[in-house]
């Protein structure tokens, strides 16, 4: 909850216009109006919790942590993609702010989205540590050893919260949600790049498809948006060319052996 | 229980500055492609002889033709610059654990890019 103690007054307010959403009563949302107060340390989630908690408790979205590593606070700012945790009152002041629900998913109710699409295509891209068969180590065995330097090749592409700001940000998942997605590729990537992994080949046939990494048109904002650094556009285009040095491989060297 | 999908207007590229940037970087392709295909047609004119050749060179010198030249030489310079730019996004180097940093990646294609652009100069304009 807001520590009321903290407040730093300024006795003004501020106007929040946000998206509203709800099937039951109508089949397109509409903007609805609230005014709050306007405190210097207040985040876009302090000010929408007010509204749920003193002016309509009707108001859903989803939040949790508060300090930007649970990735599910993720809103529409201004029609920019951004986390209400991170993002302030005093950067806006005193203009109106408008919050809709996340770009490109669909609308459950109020800043509410739909991210099963976004769940299944993580889960496709197999963001985990694969091994030959054979070649597993058991427990007694001890841990898979990495040098610092094996772990800075993708260590930036770990950050990810999936927070799906990136998805909201891209107008190629906007209009085509067949798309993989950036924070689903920058992970299979992520593991690609780990020297303990083993699963390339395993990853290449979705990452590699039409749907996955040719989709893309390098418009470059999923990396303009990401809270957390991760740069998907650039795991994209790096992977774009690891597929094309594998596509020339197999028509120069047709007798390679394949791993 | 309904959900609801805001559709995507043709006009979504409007609605931020940088979405218009990148329409304009995939925009600069026709130009790039529209001068590659001007160069072949100067080498043939170049085979059919050196009266048709110099008529070519007169009609080059024409305004509308001077202005198309103008216009390209605009879009594939932001074309140009755009993609260097990016280039080192792609092409991630290392150092041990250090990544070569980005602006060296890009300095080395601008400072290659100048240094041809000053060679050509001097085959053309003959110094």
């Amino acid at each position: 909850m807001v520590n009321r103690n903290k407040k730093i007054e300024t006795g003004e307010t501020m106007q929040l216009e946000i998206l509203r959403y709800n099937p039951e009563v109508a089949t397109e949302p509409s903007f609805q109006m609230y005014k709050v107060p306007f405190y210097e340390d207040w985040s876009i989630l302090d000010a929408v919790n007010h509204i749920k908690n003193e002016i309509d408790g009707t108001l859903s979205y989803r939040w949790s942590c508060q300090m930007g590593v649970c990735g599910s606070c993720g809103i529409m700012i201004n029609n920019i993609p951004k986390l209400s945790c991170g993002t302030f009152l005093r950067d806006y002041y005193p203009n109106k702010i408008s919050i809709e629900p996340l770009d490109g998913f669909p609308v459950e109710k109020d800043l509410i989205s739909d991210i099963d699409d976004f769940l299944t295509k993580l889960t496709d891209i197999k963001p985990y540590i694969i091994r030959n068969k054979g070649e597993e180590k058991s427990l007694d065995e001890g841990e898979y050893r990495q040098s610092p330097a094996e772990l800075a090749q993708f260590k930036q592409y770990s950050m990810c919260i999936n927070c799906m700001l990136c998805y909201a940000a891209c107008p190629v998942y906007a209009l085509d949600s067949t798309f993989i997605g950036p924070a689903a590729i920058a992970l299979g990537q992520r593991y690609n790049m780990d020297s303990r992994d083993q699963g390339r080949e395993d990853r290449q046939e979705l990452i590699a498809s039409h749907e996955g990494i040719w989709e893309c048109t390098f418009v470059g904002e999923c990396s303009a948006v990401c809270p957390k650094d991760v740069d998907p556009a650039a795991a994209i285009q790096r992977a774009k060319v690891s597929s094309t040095i594998d596509w020339f491989k197999d028509v120069l060297i047709p007798w390679r052996k394949k791993k | 229980m309904s959900t609801y999908l805001k559709p995507v207007p043709n006009t979504w590229w409007l609605k931020r500055k940088p979405y218009i940037l990148f329409m304009i970087r995939e925009l600069t392709s026709i130009f790039v492609a529209g001068y590659c295909i001007f160069l072949l047609i100067l080498i043939f004119k170049l085979g059919e002889g050196s009266s048709s050749y110099s008529n070519f060179i007169t009609t080059l010198q024409s305004p509308t033709s001077i202005t198309l030249h103008i216009i390209s030489l605009i879009f594939v310079l932001y074309h140009t610059i755009t993609w260097f730019n990016l280039t080192p996004k792609i092409l991630v180097l290392y150092r041990g654990e250090e990544r070569i940093s980005q602006r060296l990646v890009a300095g080395v294609f601008y400072f290659t890019w100048t240094a041809v652009s000053v060679v050509v100069a001097w085959l053309v304009l003959g110094f």
